[in-house]
């Protein structure tokens, strides 16, 4: 937190006293140092640990090596494989994710018999515990003996197993089933909240439902996308349950992502220093993008706040 | 927006399109069906192979009929799920009243009374989610090592609570806002403390808002799966740790899997149903009503 900046909320009221100021500060206090806490230090830790030279397998052999570790990170050549695929799994599972939750919020802006029986329906993937959910896609579904995708497809003549033969596609299938329901209760909300009579006076105007939606839904969604968009991304970059359980990152490291890789190289490689100056690296990028997305989601959100 | 409370998307319904019965709404509903129905079918399944013997679930092709039997369920008891169940539940309950203790008086500082620099702090809570979790674990780990405290819940517990904290601070300050000013301001006039209207104005009106961040706060502890991993082993295992351990090197025990799996995935999936309204406000940081 920078000092120095004033206030913006408190900036118009009149002066607050400092024993006022300190009894309004006081109840956030206990949160923000527990966080502080156990969230920066730790980091401060990963910091300091990212400069040694440090395997755990070789007792005694910890020393300050300053940069190299992350000069080795920039110079393996698995690292840069494992950070597009974990952008790859984060676009492709948001983009398909999105598309799909919007079809399905479309669908369910209607009224038809049994309408909240299938949202829920809809919904459950999203709950079904994320492990449970990578086991399911990895031992009844994708299955090469007894999938019940294999069997379905096996009129047409497909046969293949899918997780050594397409991993990280298979991983990004089960995170889009995941991740579909959270897109499309976002999207759903958005359509909730459209303004009717301005859709009814087009439709009167002899607006095609093509144009309405072209012209007035899309636009009004924009923001429930881009949060969508955003937030399904923050919490996809922490992905680990489904290519722990799903691939185990293989093979290879083609279903590899960040977190699987940097695990791996920790807990299995015991290589401590390396681990760290990794955890390092993909902090800085995921910061550098999430501050620009949310800055810009935010702001559009609270903009448009103050126009309705 | 007027001042409608948190919009009820299964209540009444705003579609004002309201079609008439023609042929081609009829098509797109049995479309609906279709694709819910394909949607869910995994889940389906999941429960309809808990529910098999072992030798109906690792058909090829895959049973659809088959006398149901309870012998997986049973196998699952016999394989310990009373100390992951105990300690999921444990956490889960501890980490978000713990959430709750903190997180409602820094919601309350950040809404109704805000302190200065409220942006900043908000964006540090939020900042704090940005943070891939994998950065801090290996430091996490060496701590939770020296102090001895590794495959023990209190560590879940502290970790969870950690977790959560901002997103129920974010949640939780969006219903402290809707709180209308003039019910404070009345309360204040007539004399109440700050104490007394927070207890007797504040806590009531919010309440259903509070119950909400608490279920999305018990949806994530209950599900989470990469601290109680790298945390624990056997006394502090969790029920999705425990789940790790059907799955053997030949992975043959589908159906007994299955059935721990609905039994871990039960608890979350009906509270989620229930609270599927404020799923997206939780999840969302409140951003959205």
């Amino acid at each position: 937190m920078s000092a120095g900046t004033p206030s913006d909320i408190t900036s118009g009221k009149d002066q607050i006293s400092r024993a006022e100021g300190w009894r309004r500060r006081g109840p956030l206090l206990p949160a923000l140092i527990f966080l502080l806490v156990v969230t920066q230090v730790p980091f401060v830790f990963t910091l300091y640990y990212s400069t040694q030279s440090w395997n755990l397998v070789r007792p005694g052999s910890r020393h300050f090596v300053g940069l190299s570790n992350y000069v080795d990170v920039f110079k393996d050549s698995q690292f840069w494989q494992v950070a597009l695929n974990t952008i790859l799994l984060i676009v492709g599972t948001v983009l398909i994710s999105v598309v799909l939750g919007l079809l399905f919020a479309l669908l369910l802006d209607r009224k038809f018999l049994g309408r909240g029986i299938v949202r829920t329906l809809l919904i459950t993937p999203f709950l079904v515990t994320p492990v449970a959910a990578a086991l399911l896609w990895k031992t009844s579904l994708l299955s090469p003996t007894n999938g019940l995708v294999n069997w379905a497809l096996s009129p047409l003549g497909v046969h293949t197993d899918w997780l050594s033969d397409f991993p990280l596609m298979s991983v990004m299938a089960e995170l889009v089933w995941q991740w579909t329901p959270f897109m499309m209760l976002l999207i759903l909300a958005g359509l909730q909240s459209m303004p009717k009579d301005i859709q009814e006076a087009a439709r009167v105007d002899g607006a095609t439902s093509f144009r309405l939606f072209r012209e007035l839904t899309l636009p009004h969604l924009r923001r429930f996308i881009e949060l969508g968009s955003v937030l399904g991304a923050i919490y996809l970059v922490n992905t680990f349950d489904a290519v722990y359980m799903m691939t185990s990152g293989g093979p290879g490291v083609s279903s590899a992502n960040l977190p699987f890789y940097i695990y791996q190289r920790a807990f299995l490689g015991f290589d401590i220093g390396q681990a760290a100056a990794m955890g390092v690296v993909t902090v800085i990028g995921t910061m550098i993008v999430a501050t620009l997305a949310l800055r810009l989601i935010f702001k559009s959100f609270s903009g448009s706040e103050e126009a309705a | 927006m007027s001042a409608v409370p948190i919009s009820d998307a299964t209540g009444p319904d705003v579609s004002s399109l309201k079609r008439k019965r023609n042929p081609k709404a009829g098509l797109l509903t049995t479309l609906t069906w279709i694709l819910a129905l394909g949607f869910f079918f995994p889940v389906l399944w999941m429960v309809l192979q808990a529910f098999k013997k072992e030798t109906d679930a690792a058909t090829d092709p895959p049973t659809f009929f088959f006398s149901p039997t309870l012998e997986q369920f049973k196998g699952v008891f016999d394989a310990g799920i009373g100390t992951p169940l105990l300690n999921s539940v444990f956490a889960t309950v501890v980490s978000t009243l713990f959430v709750l203790l903190l997180g409602v008086p820094a919601a309350f500082a950040l809404s109704l009374r805000p302190v200065r620099k409220t942006s900043d702090a908000l964006f540090f809570f939020l900042s704090t989610k940005m943070l891939p979790i994998v950065a801090a674990i290996i430091p996490l780990y060496v701590i939770v090592g020296k102090i001895g405290m590794l495959d023990n819940v209190w560590t879940l517990v502290i970790l969870y609570t950690a977790m959560n904290l901002p997103i129920a601070v974010w949640m939780m300050r969006s219903f402290f806002l809707e709180v209308p000013g003039e019910l404070l301001e009345a309360a204040s006039i007539d004399g109440a403390s700050l104490w007394t209207s927070v207890r007797e104005v504040i806590l009531p009106l919010i309440s259903p808002g509070i119950a909400a961040t608490a279920l999305i706060c018990v949806i994530f502890s209950w599900n989470e799966f990469f601290f109680a991993v790298n945390m624990t082993a056997v006394d502090g295992q969790t029920m999705p740790v425990f789940l790790t351990s059907f799955m053997s090197g030949q992975g043959l025990y589908w159906a007994q899997l299955s059935a721990a799996s609905v039994l871990a995935a039960l608890p979350v999936v009906l509270a989620g149903w229930v609270a599927q309204n404020k799923l997206v406000r939780g999840l969302s940081f409140g951003a959205i009503k």
